[in-house]
């Protein structure tokens, strides 16, 4: 009997950075800008997204959005309101996207035709953060009821992101939400990123947010 | 709860690079897991129980080396280890972190087999 050590030295999830590779090449080879997008339950993720799907149409833009959940196409029928094109990625249990499953969604969009291209994650902080999607900007939303320190709590995701949204402003006063400590916690765990502070309720900072995106869109 | 899909995946790369040892042994998976990674190392080897059962990884031991976190401090020009996720900035002058260097690995670095000389035999035959 002898014994063997076998080299590997290889990424666990190999299988997905290199679907997610591929996929970012199409993206940038199309022209269209890709966000994931990731927070937990509650967040007011949809609705957040479900106006800025509309304001970007309004503006003569072109988005479509891809929104994952374990079951059910309720979101994927409030988005799709917009009138912008939509699909819903059911998981079927699986806490988070992975690129395989954006890719065979895309089937069938011409992703020449669009600007821009959300991709709604499964509501969760934790899982979402291994796995690429090939998007160019990962935003981590949080909303005003749920504690300044979450990105304290939920490092791993946040240090992974380029832009931070904090949803629900329009109730931060009657939530006590506190801003100067949200900010500080923000910055600890990713010193430098944007923050956006909006209320898709109100549209309070959505001028803002639609700025970006659309500076970050023309730089591609 | 990732660690049984991320477990799976390493059981089903380690059965392919297996294919060039037939009838080997497993013995043992080495991962290198970071800090940052997302990843509880407990919850990895409880899974790794389930994952190989009825598998030629059947009674292999999964060994997980931790990669601490590492940014280069752009400062100093220098790599420092930050203590604890709270904070991303360099422990000694508080530059802001923007280049992590370690931390976010997830790597299957190598597995250990026994072979049997008959079978190696079998094989050069």
């Amino acid at each position: 009997m002898t014994t063997r050590i076998v080299e590997l030295r290889q990424g666990i999830l190999k299988k997905n950075d290199e679907l997610a590779r591929e996929l970012r090449g199409r993206f940038e080879a199309a022209g269209v800008l890709v966000l994931n997008l990731v927070s937990s339950p509650g967040t007011g993720k949809t609705e957040f997204l479900q106006r800025t799907l509309k304001e970007l149409r309004a503006r003569g833009a072109r988005a479509a959005a891809l929104v994952g959940d374990l079951e059910t196409d309720n979101d994927a029928r409030r988005l799709a309101a917009s009138g912008a094109p939509v699909r819903q990625i059911n998981t079927h249990g699986i806490c988070h996207l992975e690129a395989e499953m954006v890719g065979k969604h895309l089937e069938g969009w011409e992703l020449g035709a669009l600007d821009y291209l959300y991709i709604e994650n499964v509501e969760n902080l934790v899982c979402p953060s291994s796995y690429d999607l090939g998007e160019r900007v990962r935003v981590a939303l949080l909303s005003v009821t749920e504690g300044e320190d979450k990105p304290l709590k939920y490092p791993t995701l946040f240090n992974s992101a380029d832009a931070a949204v904090i949803t629900k402003m329009d109730i931060a006063e009657a939530v006590g939400f506190d801003r100067a400590a949200a900010l500080k916690s923000l910055q600890a765990i990713r010193p430098g990123i944007r923050v956006f502070e909006t209320s898709a309720k109100t549209g309070a900072g959505m001028e803002e947010w639609l700025g970006w995106l659309e500076k970050s869109a023309s730089s591609l | 709860m990732h660690e049984l899909s991320i477990v799976s995946s390493v059981v089903e790369t380690v059965m392919e690079s297996l294919e060039a040892y037939p009838g080997a042994r497993v013995v043992e998976v080495r991962l290198r897991v970071g800090a940052l990674a997302s990843v509880v190392v407990e919850s990895l080897e409880f899974c790794w129980g389930i994952a190989i059962e009825d598998t030629p990884l059947e009674g292999s031991r999964l060994v997980v080396t931790t990669v601490p976190l590492v940014m280069q401090c752009a400062r100093r020009d220098q790599d420092v280890e930050l203590e604890g996720l709270q904070s991303f900035r360099c422990p000694k002058c508080d530059e802001p972190c923007s280049d992590l260097r370690h931390g976010r690995e997830l790597d299957i670095e190598s597995f250990e087999i026994e072979e049997s000389e008959i079978e190696k035999a079998g094989v050069k035959a």
